[in-house]
């Protein structure tokens, strides 16, 4: 069984938002578009994204790190999101993995954004209708272009390669070979929903490791625990 | 959680609809089975009037939630795996069966208390499919417990017992007591179990941190950009931007309008026979779980949350 997914580097991402913005231009022009935009030069711009990239400051001054990180939807292998949609809007492709939105089911009740811990839909404000990544499935299984195109756009635009692209079910893909030999990791592994995505994470950083430590194997969550976030926090 | 009032709107008022027949029905197999005395079939009717009324409401403001209420009609279709699903398909088929228990005790049809068992237990699905909707969502910890069935029940069949009670001092008053004391014991249980949820959801620990949501072990991780300036339907559906104290003052109101003040009513209602404190009993507990429901949603933290904790 095919699993189509995307393995990011966190040691090269350098936080350029190329990612993002292409996949903007592609989607929303695309199979997957428009993705409206409310206020787009108005004192508070916002708008649909299939991929947000954020930046933290990891660890405490100074001896800290910069890290930027790219978010998208992960393709779960066990998607919370599917099951609860009412309407089977959501749901996932057999034949490779994906998790797509059917856009002419949906009927904007949000609840398969509510089901989804990473946050990773997003309503289309103007449409009504739940949007989030697809894996640019119309420019990956297009007949028409060049063959070496027919990758995601975040993965073609990104400048510096922290994008990988492939089958993480065949244990011979580059995204496999890339997991396995680099210690990839799933994000918040507590809820279980196997994320197809993967992070590759960062090499100790020496610099950094001289002053304080870092911990080598960043997926292990030592005793500290960050303040528990109370839905008060204005964002 | 951003509570959207939608869906306070829709879970208060079927909760009272439900409550409401849950009620009358009892009141019709007791008297039935002979140890009230008989009833007037115009209680049951205008019961059922309101009910119907009560949860067609409900139903008309879940369709403010929808970006397409047009297509509202495809929620029907994965029942086998979700439970909003469920719900759209239980609550019309409850509806019409309140309706056809009112309309048999209209016409005199002997089959009523037949058309009531039925009605009872899709009002049971009913109250079973709404709870489960949030009680699924494993990662909303503050839902994902029993806690928020037997409160949704609970609330409910309190704010419907009273709703009866009144009905009934209209109609039949010698039976408002009963269904007064009923209301009370049912307000009383329900104080118990949602003090429960309260004091189950101020121990929990969220088992994600930021830590687990991008991987990274270190202690100290501070957000610097979450990848939009002017908000995103992210920081819209998820947070209700109100301080601590408001929450607070939100949960003293609702304990205070939901339990203390209906009970206290209805110790004067049944030592002092007032019954015309009935019905304000029941709008004062009503508007209380507005503010209950609301503070269902706005305590529930999303994970989601972690990343969008600071824009720049
Ligand atoms: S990341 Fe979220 S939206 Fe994407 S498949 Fe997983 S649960 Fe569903
Ligand atoms: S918003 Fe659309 S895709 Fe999401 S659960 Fe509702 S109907 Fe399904």
């Amino acid at each position: 069984m095919t699993q189509l997914a995307l393995v990011i580097d966190l040691n090269v991402c350098v936080g350029c938002h190329a990612c993002a913005t292409s996949c903007k231009e592609w989607n929303t022009g695309g199979a997957a578009g428009p993705l409206t935009d409310q206020n787009p030069y108005g004192k508070d711009p916002s708008g649909t994204f299939f991929n947000r990239v954020q930046t933290y400051e990891v660890g405490e001054f100074p001896a800290t790190e910069t890290v930027h990180f790219p978010k998208s939807c992960l393709h779960c292998e066990d998607p919370p999101c599917v099951p609860v949609c009412p309407t089977g809007a959501s749901y996932k492709r057999a034949e490779d993995g994906i998790v797509l939105v059917d856009y002419d089911k949906c009927i904007g009740c949000k609840y398969c954004a509510w089901a989804c811990p990473y946050g990773a839909r997003e309503i289309d404000e103007q449409q009504q209708v739940m949007k989030k990544c697809t894996l640019c499935v119309d420019r990956i299984t297009s007949k028409e272009l060049p063959e070496e195109e027919r990758k995601p756009a975040c993965v073609i635009a990104c400048p510096t390669s922290a994008r990988l692209f492939g089958d993480v079910h065949d244990p011979e893909s580059e995204v496999s070979k890339a997991v396995r030999e680099r210690g990839g990791y799933a994000l918040m592994p507590e809820w279980e929903t196997r994320p197809a995505n993967q992070y590759l994470p960062r090499n100790p950083n020496k610099a950094v490791n001289a002053v304080a430590a870092l911990q080598d194997d960043p997926r292990v969550i030592d005793g500290a625990m960050a303040a528990p976030n109370d839905g008060a926090v204005k964002a | 959680m951003n509570p959207a009032w939608s869906v306070i709107f829709l879970t208060t008022l079927i909760g009272a609809g439900q409550g409401l027949f849950l009620a009358l029905f009892g009141i019709d197999v007791a008297a039935r089975i002979g140890v009230i005395g008989t009833a007037p079939s115009q209680l049951f009717v205008i019961g059922a009037v309101i009910s119907v009324l009560l949860l067609v409401g409900g139903l008309a403001g879940s369709f403010f939630h929808l970006g397409h209420p047009e297509r509202a009609w495809r929620a029907i279709a994965m029942w086998r795996t979700s439970w909003l699903s469920r719900e759209v398909i239980v609550l019309p088929a409850f509806i019409a069966a309140v309706a056809a228990y009112g309309y048999a005790h209209a016409t005199g049809l002997n089959c009523a208390a037949w058309i009531g068992f039925g009605a009872a237990l899709l009002c049971l699905a009913l109250f079973l499919c709404t709870a489960m909707i949030y009680i699924c969502l494993k990662f909303l910890q503050e839902w994902h417990t029993p806690l928020t069935f037997i409160n949704f029940l609970l609330l409910g069949t309190a704010s419907g017992a009273l709703l009866a009670a009144a009905v009934a001092n209209a109609v039949w008053p010698s039976i408002a007591p009963l269904l007064a004391a009923l209301a009370g014991v049912v307000t009383l249980f329900a104080a118990l179990t949602r003090g429960m949820s309260l004091a189950r959801n101020a121990r929990l620990r969220p088992k994600s941190t930021l830590q687990t949501a991008i991987g990274i072990a270190n202690p100290k991780i501070a957000q610097k950009a979450q990848g939009a300036m002017g908000g995103s339907f992210n920081t819209r559906e998820f947070f209700h931007g109100r301080s601590k104290e408001v929450v607070a003052a939100v949960k003293w109101f609702f304990l205070i309008c939901v339990f203390a003040v209906p009970l206290l009513l209805l110790v004067i209602v049944l030592t002092a026979a007032a019954p015309q404190w009935l019905a304000v009993a029941f709008g004062v507990q009503y508007a209380g779980l507005l503010a209950e429901r609301w503070y269902f949603f706005a305590q529930a933290r999303h994970p989601q949350n972690l990343y969008y904790q600071a824009i720049s």
